[in-house]
């Protein structure tokens, strides 16, 4: 490991101590014991370099030589302000704001829940007794990732949802990260729960913004179990500012019957990294994953999946697109396991590229690893660019050759919005996606 | 009528057909590997000096690497240093001036395996340049071929009669310092098949060559080159068997093409070495690196494959379509039973502008074995109009095999078109019942289906590997199925 990341592991260190103080006084035991056991492990494991298999085109190295001070917290009212003109502010729901990575109350709304159900902040979830403790960190592996090692030990505030047996929350539930100001770079580590019980149904927004520039780091960690029946819809929304890290982990975990859909739309941030393992762990699971990245300039977006069909008779359905711009690179990068006993395992995967301009590069592997023979798997990948006869059809009809490109490739872009199936949302992310692709 | 558990048994303990040792003398040097082995190997072969220099860049490079560990394969670690590098048969003092004085013991060898010399000379038409451990022994068609200006001979016989050609080529598309077990053959290579076609040739007939891992403990490190000039043709057959042993033999072959204008070179194989037992002990390592160059604009360079041997092959065909307008194929069958482990696939790289790969790949896997396909398709900045098509198709056999399915695309350039598609299936129990209801047993059903499910492979091959290929699978595939 080169001295750099060395140096930066330990400051990463020194701030651990400061925090372990500061929470010593407050901090269940528990939550002390997996703090250390994370920092233990980012420790040991340090950054990734490109020599491991799943960074191998997702080079972390300018996050490792930053020096990330703790996430400021302040509410100026050029924030309040700004927080009212996002998009999805606007929609009629609960909502949870948190300005760099802090729970801001006054701009939140949770109201209306009904009987049993729960959401608030991780903060308070964390002082708290009940299904917090059973779940944190059972499904995401800070033993082996070094980006969910460093959330664990940081973990603090986030987003926490606990849904009732036979409860349906037919808004979605948004969950909003709006990154602003700090006159250094600095990391906040998001840290998010969504407990689904017994036959229960919800869909959840988890927005990231960037509203002013500024260099800083979100390494966000999301953790979703769908109990028996349940059915969790989960729309990620990534916009980060031009010069921001992200990376995040999203773990979902469906047990007999449930289905877990996670839609993970990437737009900006300078490097972008969105993990997401589904395991179905139980008979009839489902799994649908769905994502797009939009990348321009000289973003690097990396998009990683991976689907564990650990039990029989669960099926799994993964569309992925990208659109490619400016010197740009995206990675896709999507696994399939099929375990010894999961037989009648049916599985499709695809992802499909569009490269715009002459600088960008795309490395696309998806990938099945199959234990089981009485299954049916499939997978694809296309890289293309927009098909001149449509262009000409579109032109011969009088649309003009700009319009035309862009007709293509939001109709391109649409096919994994519409997955959406809450409307109002579905329309807010299409206006915000096109603007981002009109800029 | 047995169960199929019954015939799982009995199909299943069929010994391995190929299984015999010849005796022969060999000529063997000490075990282990160092600067003065690589000396030696040089010395005994008698190289121009500019060659032992090769040898032993490569062998101080490789000191440096580090043996790769990203295949999905699982092994015991190597024992470098307790091989034998280099083995001869005695006899090569004197060499057989016609076939009547090649050692008797030795054309019985091929006579087991399905290739009397002398039959093939007179018939198929083929002209077989014989390895048997290292050194060429037999070389037939030699003069028809010199007629048209071709040259095919042993490698040893190339440096020695053609040095000039050697040099310029070899190294040119798998350097040295390529990967850790090319390395290791550049270092240490006893013996392979040279084939130059001069411009606007077109070799009349299948150029041959048979492997034979045969001495105990020898690791064989084959190195062929095949140069195609300016609108020369040639297609090149290479086929294996091995005899059975205990322990593990490496095989560390490198295998370069160059195609240069309007070449077209087509290579085949057919390996069937000795897979290991039911248990999976023994068996061969086959760690290959084989790369072809299009180098000229409008050349051709295509793999066919048939892998059913070894315990662990590791292997990918590729082609550097530098070339405008080149085009690149790569068609594969892999089998895996019992425990064989085989991690291949191809690497197509575009450099020139309309360059054009298909990828077909077909894997099976029965009883406990792992088959991956990993593959790379690399469309670099200016390969503009750059066009791949991959397929990928695996047949899993059996509940405790695995298929596994690793491409990676790289596009650099906005007009390419690259698409990759797979599957994993099993074989229908509809389709099953359906042969058996006309009269079919499972074995024979089994057999149809699997080549059906490979026939897009078996096409590309010669019709004299077609056939071979056909058995070959049949064997490799007896008693998977229950």
């Amino acid at each position: 490991m080169a001295i750099a990341l060395k140096e930066s592991e330990d400051f990463y260190l020194k701030d651990f101590r400061e925090f372990e103080d500061r929470q010593a006084a407050t901090a269940p035991a528990w939550l002390s014991k997996l703090r250390s056991e994370g920092m233990q492990a980012f420790a040991e494991l340090g950054f990734p370099t490109t020599k491991l298999e799943d960074w191998k085109y997702c080079n972390v190295s300018p996050v490792a030589g930053v020096r990330f001070v703790p996430a400021p917290y302040e509410l100026t009212d050029k924030i309040r302000k700004q927080v009212k003109e996002l998009p999805f502010a606007g929609l009629d729901c609960t909502r949870m704001v948190f300005v760099n990575g802090h729970y801001a109350e006054e701009l939140s709304s949770v109201r209306d829940l009904p009987e049993g159900a729960r959401i608030t902040n991780m903060a308070r979830a964390l002082t708290q007794e009940g299904a917090v403790t059973a779940h944190l960190g059972r499904y995401a592996k800070h033993r082996r990732h070094p980006f969910v090692a460093l959330n664990t030990a940081f973990v603090e505030d986030g987003a926490f949802i606990e849904l009732p047996k036979g409860v349906a929350i037919e808004k979605p539930i948004g969950i909003i990260y709006v990154s602003a100001g700090g006159t250094e770079p600095w990391v906040a580590h998001p840290r998010n729960l969504v407990i689904a019980a017994q036959g229960s149904q919800a869909t959840v927004v988890e927005t990231y913004l960037g509203i002013d520039g500024g260099v800083y780091f979100n390494n966000a960690v999301t953790e979703i179990v769908a109990e028996e029946n349940a059915h969790i819809d989960y729309v990620k929304f990534q916009d980060e500012s031009e010069s921001a890290f992200h990376v995040a982990t999203m773990l979902a975990y469906a047990a007999r019957n449930a289905a877990a859909v996670t839609n993970s739309i990437q737009l900006g941030a300078r490097l972008g990294r969105e993990e997401v393992t589904t395991v179905l762990d139980g008979e009839g699971a489902e799994a649908y994953l769905y994502g797009l990245y939009v990348t321009n300039g000289r973003q690097l977006l990396d998009n990683h999946t991976a689907i564990d069909h650990a039990q029989p008779h669960c099926s799994s359905r993964e569309f992925y697109k990208g659109i490619l711009d400016g010197k740009s690179t995206a990675v896709f990068n999507g696994k399939i396991l099929v375990r010894k006993d999961a037989q009648k395992t049916d599985s499709k995967q695809s992802d499909k590229n569009l490269l715009l301009s002459e600088d960008a590069t795309i490395n696309t592997k998806p990938q099945l690893e199959i234990f089981a023979d009485d299954v049916k798997c499939t997978h694809g990948a296309t890289i293309g660019q927009i098909d001149p006869e449509s262009i000409f059809y579109l032109r011969a009809r009088g649309i003009g050759l700009e319009e035309a490109r862009k007709l293509l490739i939001e109709a391109f872009a649409s096919e994994i919005v519409d997955h959406v199936k809450f409307e109002p949302l579905r329309k807010q992310l299409k206006s915000a996606l096109l603007a981002k692709m009109r800029s | 009528m047995a169960t199929p558990a019954n015939n799982v048994e009995t199909l299943a303990t069929q010994e391995y057909k190929y299984g015999f040792v010849t005796e022969i003398e060999q000529e063997t040097i000490p075990r282990g590997l160092n600067e003065n082995v690589v000396r030696l190997i040089s010395a005994k072969k008698n190289e121009p000096e500019w060659l032992l220099e090769w040898r032993l860049k490569s062998y101080r490079h490789w000191l440096t690497m580090e043996e790769p560990k990203w295949a999905n394969v699982k092994f015991d670690p190597i024992d470098y240093q307790a091989a034998y590098y280099y083995a001869a048969p005695k006899s090569k003092a004197n060499r057989p001036k016609s076939l009547d004085e090649v050692d008797p013991e030795l054309l019985k060898t091929y006579e087991k395996l399905g290739i009397p010399l002398q039959e093939q000379e007179l018939l198929s038409g083929v002209a077989v340049d014989a390895v048997f451990d290292s050194v060429s022994v037999a070389t037939t068609f030699k003069e028809k071929l010199a007629k048209l200006g071709i040259i095919f001979c042993s490698f040893s016989e190339a440096v020695q009669e053609h040095p000039e050609l050697v040099r310029k080529w070899l190294g040119s598309v798998v350097p040295y310092t390529d990967n850790f077990f090319a390395t290791l053959n550049s270092a240490v290579f006893s013996d392979g098949s040279f084939a130059y076609i001069p411009k606007g040739v077109r070799c009349p007939m299948e150029l041959s060559t048979y492997f034979r891992i045969n001495a105990k403990e020898t690791g064989q490190f084959e190195r062929t080159l095949i140069v195609a000039e300016e609108g020369a043709y040639v297609s090149y057959l290479e086929g294996c068997t091995a005899p059975m042993r205990d322990e593990n033999q490496l095989h560390a072959a490198v295998v370069e093409l160059v195609a240069l204008d309007n070449a077209t070179i087509k290579y085949s194989t057919v390996q069937n070495w000795y897979p290991g037992d039911k248990e999976g002990k023994g068996g061969i390592y086959n760690f290959v690196t084989k790369r072809g160059k299009c180098q000229g604009v409008n050349s051709k360079i295509s793999w066919t494959q048939v892998e059913t041997g070894s315990a662990i092959t590791w292997k990918y065909p590729g082609c550097i379509l530098q070339g405008d307008n080149s085009v690149g194929e790569f068609y594969s069958v892999a089998v895996t039973n019992n425990y064989q482990q085989a991690d291949t696939g191809t690497k197509m790289i575009h450099v020139g502008k309309n360059t054009r790969s298909t990828i077909v790949s077909k894997g099976i896997s029965a009883g406990h074995g792992q088959n991956s396909y990993r593959g790379m398709v690399k469309i670099l900045k200016n390969a503009t109009g750059a066009r791949n098509y991959s397929q990928c198709d695996s047949l899993l056999m059996g509940d405790k095999c695995g298929a596994h399915t690793f491409p990676y695309l790289e596009v650099k350039n906005p007009t390419a078109q690259v698409e990759h598609e797979a599957s994993t299936s099993k074989i229908g129990e509809d389709q099953i019942f359906y042969c058996r209801q006309r009269g079919l047993s499972t074995e024979d059903a089994i057999g149809m289906i699997v080549n059906g499910f490979c026939k897009e492979v078996f096409r590309e091959l010669p019709m004299e590997f077609a056939v071979e290929a056909q058995k070959l699978l049949g064997i490799s595939l007896e008693g998977s199925v229950g």
